[in-house]
């Protein structure tokens, strides 16, 4: 249940998008994203749920002619990260990113973990070593990997390599990480390491996550946000979602009816 | 056979439906074999071209030893006081080529740079073709374009240069190879998947910093190759080199200097009217020999780099 003492992290407001086609993806959409806390956004192909989660962190920005309306407000300072004062860039730096199909650079995999410390400029080899070591072990891959830290990141498994990603992204030390469906490669096994992965990360920051898997959702989420051709259906508790849906379209999808 | 293609083939029985198709296979192999044809011609005539320089290369071996070939430091075959020493030529060729790589590959891969990386799709559409009708210029008019607009150019700002002079045709040809090598190399970075652009963004890198740090890496491999290419094209070039460097073998890497590269000895001898097998006429084998295994040895050492660099993505 929502408990009043949970403070928020981030929240859209009435949040429209629109794809440089003249696409509405997006229709109107108010969530908060509680502090420390992991929401899933669950859905059928084609809802919206990935577009909803790239406007986080301005990833629609890379593309011309798309265009936002509507607020996405990061607290505790209330940016809205959409503004068009904000600087995408310094938006990235707060919120990152996993995404779908790992996608290691062509490095070792210390250039990987090192790689937004010198995009920010970070030059002391002490420090990036440091950090190195801490994301590596906060994605539970440093016992795997410390003795090959200078390896290209391909020779390792798809499993590590999505770890590895997720080491690149919390070197940071964001705010808000965007898994947008971490598990979908994946084996079954890898799968539940990130699950676990996240479970943990939750401690540090907040996480908003993509699935296709409503088992993951119901797994690993504290909220989740039911979508459906660019609207927000529900949103609630995990629990009551997966057991009491208020709304029909949620249950028939959960139950299966549907999508 | 006729009759059998009449009749409904569900009604045949099972093992006539499964028999083998004659006539099918048969037109499979003829297909087969004349794609086969096709691939060869370029095969056999590779060959044959290597199997001529051999031959008449042995002769020219004959009588002149491999030695002085290689450490004579003049090439005069056809004069009264004949020496034979390939030097001179391969002097020329390689300071007229490293002149035109030290301007095609920084502007080429800068030029690919921006328009993979940078340019809209509007710019690109217009730059590309442009950049694609630099290819279509017949290489003489490059020459006399070094030899008369170049040349003449570079003599304002080095007062002693020669109208011959190996500098003016180097750059030219560097001019002349920039759209190969940034087409190919840009090829190699479009084809880097956008997600691997993405995950650098999301991290919070610019434009710059993305094209540099990944998606440069990334292509390493087709960047390679669109050197390999230009390495290729800036040795082999005859014309540029025969109109607007001289003629004179001159064993130096002065780019100050005129100088023969071994194309545009070819190209001379090949003019005159040389007696067939007369040894003037088989320096030409010689030479050309040379070349190719030049362009073999870049091309291999281009291989080895692009399989080092390798990587899946």
């Amino acid at each position: 249940m929502v408990t009043a003492t949970t403070p928020i992290k981030a929240e859209s407001r009435d949040l429209n998008f629109y794809y440089s086609n003249g696409t509405r993806a997006l229709k109107g959409i108010s969530m908060p994203l509680y502090e420390n806390k992991i929401t899933a956004l669950i859905g059928p192909s084609g809802c919206g749920k990935s577009t909803f989660l790239r406007c986080f962190n301005r990833m629609h920005d890379l593309y011309p002619g798309n265009k936002y309306d509507g607020q996405i407000v990061m607290h505790p300072d209330n940016t809205n990260v959409l503004a068009h004062g904000v600087d995408p860039i310094e938006v990235r730096m707060r919120i990152s990113m996993v995404f779908q199909k790992p996608n290691p650079f062509p490095k070792s995999i210390y250039e990987n973990v090192a790689y937004g410390l010198r995009v920010r400029g970070e030059k002391n080899k002490r420090n990036i070593d440091d950090k190195v070591e801490e994301a590596l072990k906060g994605a539970a891959l440093w016992e795997e990997a410390k003795n090959r830290l200078h390896d290209l990141a391909f020779n390792l498994s798809g499993g590590q390599q999505q770890r590895l990603c997720i080491a690149r992204a919390l070197a940071t030390d964001p705010e808000i990480m965007l898994f947008d469906e971490p598990t979908s490669a994946l084996d079954p096994i890898a799968t539940a390491n990130i699950e676990e992965l996240m479970s943990e990360l939750r401690n540090k920051l907040t996480i908003l996550v993509v699935t296709h898997n409503m088992q993951q959702a119901a797994r690993v989420s504290d909220y989740t946000a039911y979508m459906y051709l660019g609207e927000l259906i529900e949103y609630g508790d995990t629990d009551m979602i997966f057991t009491r849906p208020t709304r029909k379209e949620t249950e028939d999808y959960i139950t299966g009816k549907f999508g | 056979m006729a009759t059998q293609v009449l009749q409904n083939p569900l009604e045949l029985p099972i093992s006539a439906r499964l028999a083998k198709n004659l006539k099918r296979n048969f037109v499979e192999r003829v297909i087969e074999f004349m794609l086969m044809l096709a691939a060869l011609s370029a095969v056999a005539t590779t060959l044959a071209i290597v199997f001529v320089l051999i031959y008449e290369s042995f002769a020219f071996f004959e009588h002149v030893s491999i030695v002085a070939f290689l450490t004579d430091t003049q090439w005069t075959p056809l004069f009264e006081d004949a020496h034979y020493g390939i030097m001179p030529l391969v002097a020329g060729t390689l300071t007229t080529s490293i002149i035109a790589l030290l301007v095609a590959v920084p502007i080429g891969t800068i030029g690919a740079i921006y328009l993979s990386e940078f340019a809209s799709h509007k710019t690109r559409e217009i730059v590309k073709p442009i950049l694609e009708l630099l290819v279509g210029v017949p290489t003489v008019v490059f020459g006399y374009f070094a030899l008369l607009f170049v040349t003449p150019m570079l003599q304002k700002i080095f007062p002693g240069l020669p109208s011959f002079n190996m500098l003016g045709p180097g750059i030219v040809m560097g001019i002349m190879i920039i759209p190969y090598i940034s087409s190919v190399a840009e090829d190699a970075m479009r084809a880097v998947p956008m997600s691997m652009r993405e995950g650098s963004y999301a991290m919070g890198a610019t434009r710059f910093q993305t094209a540099i740090r990944v998606v440069t890496p990334a292509a390493t491999s087709g960047i390679v190759a669109a050197y390999i290419l230009g390495i290729s094209r800036a040795v082999g070039e005859t014309m540029v080199v025969a109109i607007a460097a001289g003629q004179q073998p001159n064993l130096t890497f002065d780019p100050m200097e005129s100088a023969a590269t071994i194309t545009a000895y070819i190209v001379q001898v090949a003019m005159g009217d040389l007696p067939h097998g007369s040894i003037g006429y088989q320096s030409i084998f010689a030479a050309g020999l040379v070349l190719m295994i030049m362009t073999l040895v870049f091309n291999i050492l281009g291989h080895l780099t692009r399989k080092k660099f390798r990587e899946a993505y």
